[in-house]
């Protein structure tokens, strides 16, 4: 048991897996003895040999097209794209194979794969390192999407993801790598794959987001329970496959949403939840739905990167729309 | 100056297009009739039933289909190498590989009728399916190789990519990682001339494709891919290599399409006739035929029965295929996960609901 950090946590839950799964490896750029970019596979080589956790040549694509290969013969990867922005050269290995492979072999051959990916604004990075689209892999089906947003949730998710059957995405919101630290008791247990987490009750409006946004949420919450608005916060943390349960659930309380996402606005996730909210809650809510997002615009420089990414300040402004409609 | 590393791509042949034995080391199989017997079987079963699938496309029975015409040595030469323990990564057209493997015929004609269960085949269960987007096949070998030899099994993958195929950056990086992490695998290159439309001189100005493999540094040499011999006995040595912890290989096969692209595809609006007239005098059955000819191992009659056997399996094949069970609606969500996501399953319950509507509505 102990305080560690978001990126930390990550670290504890593949350790966990690699010394009680023979089949589990971890491979990636930089992930061996270096411990990877960000340190989320510190000392795991030195611990566990340079053939469970493995340095490969600097391509993505081969990345994940040996991630697949290996899967389908009954081990368990875990890649590492070094970032969200270097993703691109493996989309079509994770589109057209590691989704695919159950269903095209008709259940002969999976993928219990995990690619793994530090992603979003907020860290002063150079350009291709800050933008946020998990969406176009919500889009895909026969992938799950996974986001953690908090040490204890990242532990737990990460776990499930690589114990899966089937290829899972797991985001890394990079901004809160090191953000907090929680208590997170390294005893190998997942959290679900498909569930939400409420992290605030509340009675009047419910906030959805997921990621680093959670902690502009829930200080929004907080600025909201001062000014007498309680505020319900849930994190989606499952983007693919998201429990609409949850979301409706809450909003047939509250009768309010806002839906609070880093990525850009068109055709994204928050666009998803609001689309279900009003195929299936429309007659719970009192207010239209609102999402704060980021601008659809290229992620800027680190320059402009702060007035790209949404503030508290924009969560109230849009709280205090839907709150006004009566 | 000096040369800090020099290279060279080694061609071999062993069986001449006339059918004569050439060269100094012929290898044991050559004098091994009653194998090289059972591979000419295969060789010309693979053609019959090519010719079959082409004319189900043509009467409505069958959708869009590769044809193998002309690749029968390079794709049974390579399948007859490989052990059943091995992994064999294809693309969409080395049905000759596959039945060497124990893939049945039905479910080729299954998969290009528009049937996933074509893919969940008899072969061996941990071979990869047909492969359409190119050259990714070659990354998930590696990925399989290195699965084996992190797991110190004696098992190899082989991996085929076209001519135009070996212009993409997955089977470069196939080689890359054979190479980095010294793979038990097998690249064939199949340098059929012709990537759809575009000629193998419009794919890359080197002088072979082999020698892409000599940038990762491994063995990479060029056999006639329409000489079963050669195929089957270099294929068999790269494996024995791989097997012994040696590494890759890369083979280029110099074979020809002799038909269309795909039965999509009109290779008259491209190809010359004459290239195409000029292509039959190598192609890989004559030869062989006239090789067992000549050392009074195949007769006509031998060759006649053979083609009934054939023409009969064949036509027994196309009826399995045709009597396959109805596909229930169900069975496109049914392997999206091990375990159903709760939104899926409600979309699964629609459909199912819409069709038990329609065939209740036909009673």
């Amino acid at each position: 048991m102990s305080n560690i950090t978001l990126v930390e946590a990550v670290s504890l839950a593949l350790s966990y897996e690699l010394e009680h799964d023979n089949d589990v490896v971890v491979l990636g750029e930089d992930v061996g003895i270096n411990g990877g970019v960000f340190r989320a596979t510190s000392g795991l080589a030195q611990k566990f040999g340079e053939d469970r956790v493995i340095d490969t040549p600097l391509a993505e694509a081969m990345i994940a097209g040996l991630t697949i290969g290996m899967a389908t013969q009954g081990m368990k990867p875990v890649a590492e794209a070094q970032f969200m922005g270097f993703i691109y050269p493996m989309i079509e290995h994770i589109v057209c194979h590691a989704a695919r492979f159950r269903n095209r072999t008709r259940g002969r051959l999976s993928c219990p794969l995990v690619i793994r990916a530090p992603f979003g604004g907020g860290i002063h990075a150079p350009e291709h390192h800050s933008e946020s689209v998990e969406a176009i892999f919500a889009h895909i089906p026969g992938l799950r999407v996974v986001i953690p947003s908090s040490p204890s949730r990242a532990y737990g998710l990460l776990l499930a993801a690589i114990r899966d059957p089937d290829p899972v995405l797991f985001l890394e919101p990079k901004r809160i790598y090191r953000l907090v630290k929680e208590e997170v008791i390294n005893d190998g247990e997942e959290l679900p794959l498909d569930m939400c987490f409420e992290l605030r009750e509340g009675q009047d409006i419910t906030l959805i987001t997921w990621g680093s946004m959670v902690k502009e949420t829930l200080e929004a919450a907080d600025k909201l329970a001062q000014q007498g608005i309680s505020a319900e916060v849930i994190d989606v943390a499952t983007i693919s496959p998201i429990d609409f349960d949850t979301i409706q659930e809450s909003v047939k309380k509250t009768g309010r949403c806002v839906i609070i996402q880093e990525a850009a606005k068109h055709c994204s996730v928050g666009s998803e939840i609001a689309a279900n909210l009003a195929e299936n809650s429309l007659y719970s809510l009192m207010a239209p739905v609102k999402r704060v997002t980021g601008y659809d615009v290229i992620m800027p420089l680190f320059k402009l990167e702060k007035k790209y990414m949404p503030s508290v300040e924009r969560i109230l402004m849009a709280v205090n729309e839907v709150m006004e409609v009566s | 100056m000096a040369t800090v590393a020099s290279f060279n791509v080694d061609y071999i042949q062993y069986l001449s297009p006339t059918g004569d034995l050439v060269g100094n080391s012929i290898p044991a199989i050559a004098k091994d009739f009653k194998k090289l017997k059972s591979l000419y079987e295969t060789m010309v079963m693979t053609r019959v039933f090519d010719a079959k699938a082409i004319s189900l496309q043509r009467t409505g029975k069958l959708g869009t289909y590769a044809s193998s015409l002309g690749h029968e040595a390079v794709h049974v030469g390579m399948g007859s190498a490989m052990r059943y323990e091995d992994v064999f990564a294809p693309s969409y057209r080395e049905y000759g590989v596959q039945f060497c493997r124990g893939v049945k015929m039905s479910e080729v004609l299954l998969y290009w009728g528009g049937d996933e269960r074509g893919s969940n085949f008899s072969g061996p269960p941990h071979d990869f399916p047909w492969c359409v987007p190119i050259a990714t096949q070659n990354t998930h070998a590696a990925g399989a190789a290195l699965s084996f030899k992190l797991r110190k099994e004696p098992r190899c993958t082989v991996s085929v990519i076209g001519d135009g195929g070996s212009s993409k950056g997955d089977f470069l990086e196939a080689i890359n990682a054979a190479s980095a992490f010294k793979l038990p695998m097998v690249l064939v290159i199949i340098n059929n001339g012709w990537a759809i439309s575009v000629p193998r001189k419009k794919q890359s100005k080197g002088q072979t494709l082999a020698q892409k493999g000599i940038s990762g540094g491994l063995p990479s040499i060029q056999v006639d891919g329409n000489d079963l011999i050669a195929v089957h006995h270099e294929v068999k040595q790269a494996l024995e290599s791989a097997r012994n912890g040696e590494g890759a290989t890369v083979i280029e096969a110099i074979t020809y399409r002799l038909g269309d692209h795909t039965t999509a595809d009109d290779a008259s609006r491209y190809r010359p006739d004459e290239e195409v007239e000029n292509a039959k005098k190598y192609e890989p059955i004559l030869r062989l035929r006239q090789y067992l000819m000549d050392n009074k191992q195949w007769s006509v009659q031998q060759e006649n029965k053979l083609m009934e056997e054939c023409s009969n399996k064949v036509e027994a094949a196309v009826k399995e295929y045709q009597s396959a069970s109805k596909l229930p609606v169900t069975d496109m969500f049914d392997y999206m996960f091990a375990e159903l996501p709760h939104d899926l399953a409600e979309q699964r319950q629609f459909a199912l609901d819409l069709e038990n509507k329609h065939n209740g509505a036909h009673k």
